[in-house]
């Protein structure tokens, strides 16, 4: 293939990289510098960072999505464990996938069924002795649907790089006379460390922005940074306010990625030799 | 204390599979319930799922979500594809890596921060909100997906294939068509699959590019969600669940009469 044909073929994808890559993101940007009325002014991020109700809110959200990310570890990993040691795991994987494959509505349409008045769960509380509560639209929760939703994604790569692990490793470490958790803590654990650093990557973004989760099961509060977004563009149509949350978002989202990639190279060197 | 251990773990395990599946299921049962709230089951009827069938403006948004899904799928497949050529050929290391992270930007945003941006986008081109819009912002979020399941399929390709190609006298129409394509297939197909799951859940980015007259499953279902239960929402979630299934059966169907297990374990990586 010569210059211009390989030009000409790869024109779709330039195009969309331009397009839909980088200038709804410059879009964004550009945006946050300007108020309702279409002036240029800075006044979006000095409302941003000199009022409270913003600032809490995004405490909020930090604090929400690393609760989503905790709990979502904390299950998963053991999961992603015992499901590694499995003879059929690869089927036992499948059925990990699968609920992921159902429509997030609908999972969270289903809390609000479990949760209600007269779901399952106050049955089953009242069933045990335990009474009636007042469950859904709570912030307790939002936090645990979104784990419940996220808990899929977090045990994929932490599965994904369990089985990646040599078995001879394992092996070595017993016959050196290594007990079952110094095994664990010594090999199991930092071997699978890029695994758990991608699971909290791919749990803890999204989880900044649940806004549909917030409005469903949280009851309808603005209470996350990704509510806020919503709220402004479709709601109170003042896009450039939502523009600059939608900026912290993004300049939060960076940091987060830039922490948890700073391993990731060294298994890039490991992979390589 | 092994055989123990591994108690707990079937234990633990079995207890965390119901609890990913019970909410499913509690859907599904109370699709068949005569009452109308999810809650104490009145006995077996189909209603709702005759009422789901007579509705004809939730038949028009499920063929609408089905066709945004395919088109999408089968457009961003054909970009993403392109895309993994271009990062594949890149000949400076730097181009390469500039590529991967750009390519990666819209997998790793938040969905409210694709839909305000490509709102944005829409309307300053002052394109119409509606199919056209939401059609774009799938085929744009499913691109990347595709590019990272092409891509480990063409880094594994060995480079002798296309020399020996060539010194047979091939020309380049004929590597790509006879080769290359063929043996980059089962990514491709991967990348499909993943595209159309991707547009069939997505719900944020449709929710803010969609306009007033178009409407997906995804965003049907949060509007009716919010007034409350409504049991004819479960009957559609019956259907969804099998027609999930019959995907996922199909995608595993032909993953594993295409892929040896070493390929495959490629691939998830390059997924992570």
């Amino acid at each position: 293939m010569n210059k211009g044909t390989k030009a000409i073929f790869m024109t779709p994808y330039i195009l969309w990289l331009g397009l839909f890559v980088i200038a709804p993101v410059g879009l964004i940007f550009y945006y946050s510098f300007f108020n309702v009325q279409g002036q240029f002014t800075l006044d979006n991020y000095r409302n941003f960072f000199a009022s409270g109700t913003y600032l809490a809110m995004t405490a909020n959200s930090v604090l929400y999505a690393f609760l989503i990310t905790l709990i979502a570890l904390l299950i998963s990993y053991p999961m992603a464990y015992y499901i590694s040691k499995l003879k059929h795991r690869d089927l036992w994987i499948l059925l990990v996938i699968l609920p992921t494959w159902i429509n997030l509505l609908l999972k969270a349409y289903a809390f609000i069924g479990l949760l209600s008045r007269d779901g399952l769960v106050n049955n089953l509380s009242q069933f045990f002795g335990l009474g009636v509560h007042h469950m859904l639209f709570t912030n307790a929760s939002f936090i645990l649907v979104a784990a419940y939703i996220q808990i899929p994604f977090m045990i994929l790569p932490i599965y994904n790089s369990l089985v990646d692990i040599n078995g001879s490793f394992i092996r070595a470490s017993h016959d050196l006379g290594a007990t079952t958790y110094q095994t664990f803590t010594k090999i199991i654990l930092p071997l699978t460390k890029p695994g758990i650093q991608s699971g909290v990557q791919i749990v803890f973004i999204p989880s900044l922005s649940l806004f549909m989760l917030s409005r469903l099961i949280g009851g309808n509060k603005i209470i996350t940074l990704g509510t806020a977004v919503e709220e402004h563009f479709l709601t109170t149509m003042n896009w450039g306010m939502g523009s600059t949350i939608g900026v912290v978002l993004i300049i939060s989202m960076v940091i987060v990625m830039l922490l948890t990639n700073t391993k990731k190279k060294k298994r890039g060197q490991l992979n390589a030799k | 204390m092994q055989s123990k251990a591994s108690k707990f773990g079937k234990f633990y395990l079995i207890f965390i599979f119901l609890l990913l599946y019970i909410p499913i299921a509690y859907l599904i049962i109370y699709s068949f319930s005569k009452g109308t709230t999810m809650a104490n089951f009145h006995g077996f009827t189909l209603k709702h799922y005759q009422d789901l069938f007579a509705d004809k403006r939730m038949l028009a948004i499920f063929l609408n979500t089905i066709l945004i899904a395919l088109l999408s799928s089968l457009i961003s497949t054909i970009i993403g594809t392109i895309g993994a050529f271009a990062v594949h050929n890149a000949r400076k290391r730097h181009t390469k890596q500039t590529l991967l992270s750009l390519n990666s930007i819209l997998l790793v945003s938040p969905d409210v921060i694709i839909g305000a941006s490509f709102l944005i986008f829409f309307t300053s081109l002052s394109v119409p909100l509606g199919f056209w819009s939401v059609l774009l912002s799938h085929i744009a979020f499913e691109i990347p997906i595709v590019l990272l399941m092409v891509l480990p399929r063409l880094n594994e390709m060995s480079p002798s294939l296309i020399n020996a190609a060539l010194d047979l006298g091939a020309t380049p129409s004929q590597i790509l068509s006879q080769i290359i394509i063929p043996y980059i297939q089962p990514g491709i197909i991967a990348g499909f699959f993943m595209a159309i799951t991707y547009s069939l859940d997505d719900f944020a980015v449709t929710f803010f590019v969609t306009g007033n007259g178009f409407t997906t499953l995804s965003v049907e279902i949060y509007s009716r969600a919010r007034q409350g239960i409504d049991l004819e929402i479960n009957a559609l979630s019956g259907i969804m669940f099998i027609f999930s299934l019959i995907l996922v059966l199909v995608y595993y169907f032909i993953e594993s009469h295409n892929v040896s297990k070493g390929r495959k374990k490629n691939r998830l990586e390059a997924v992570e």
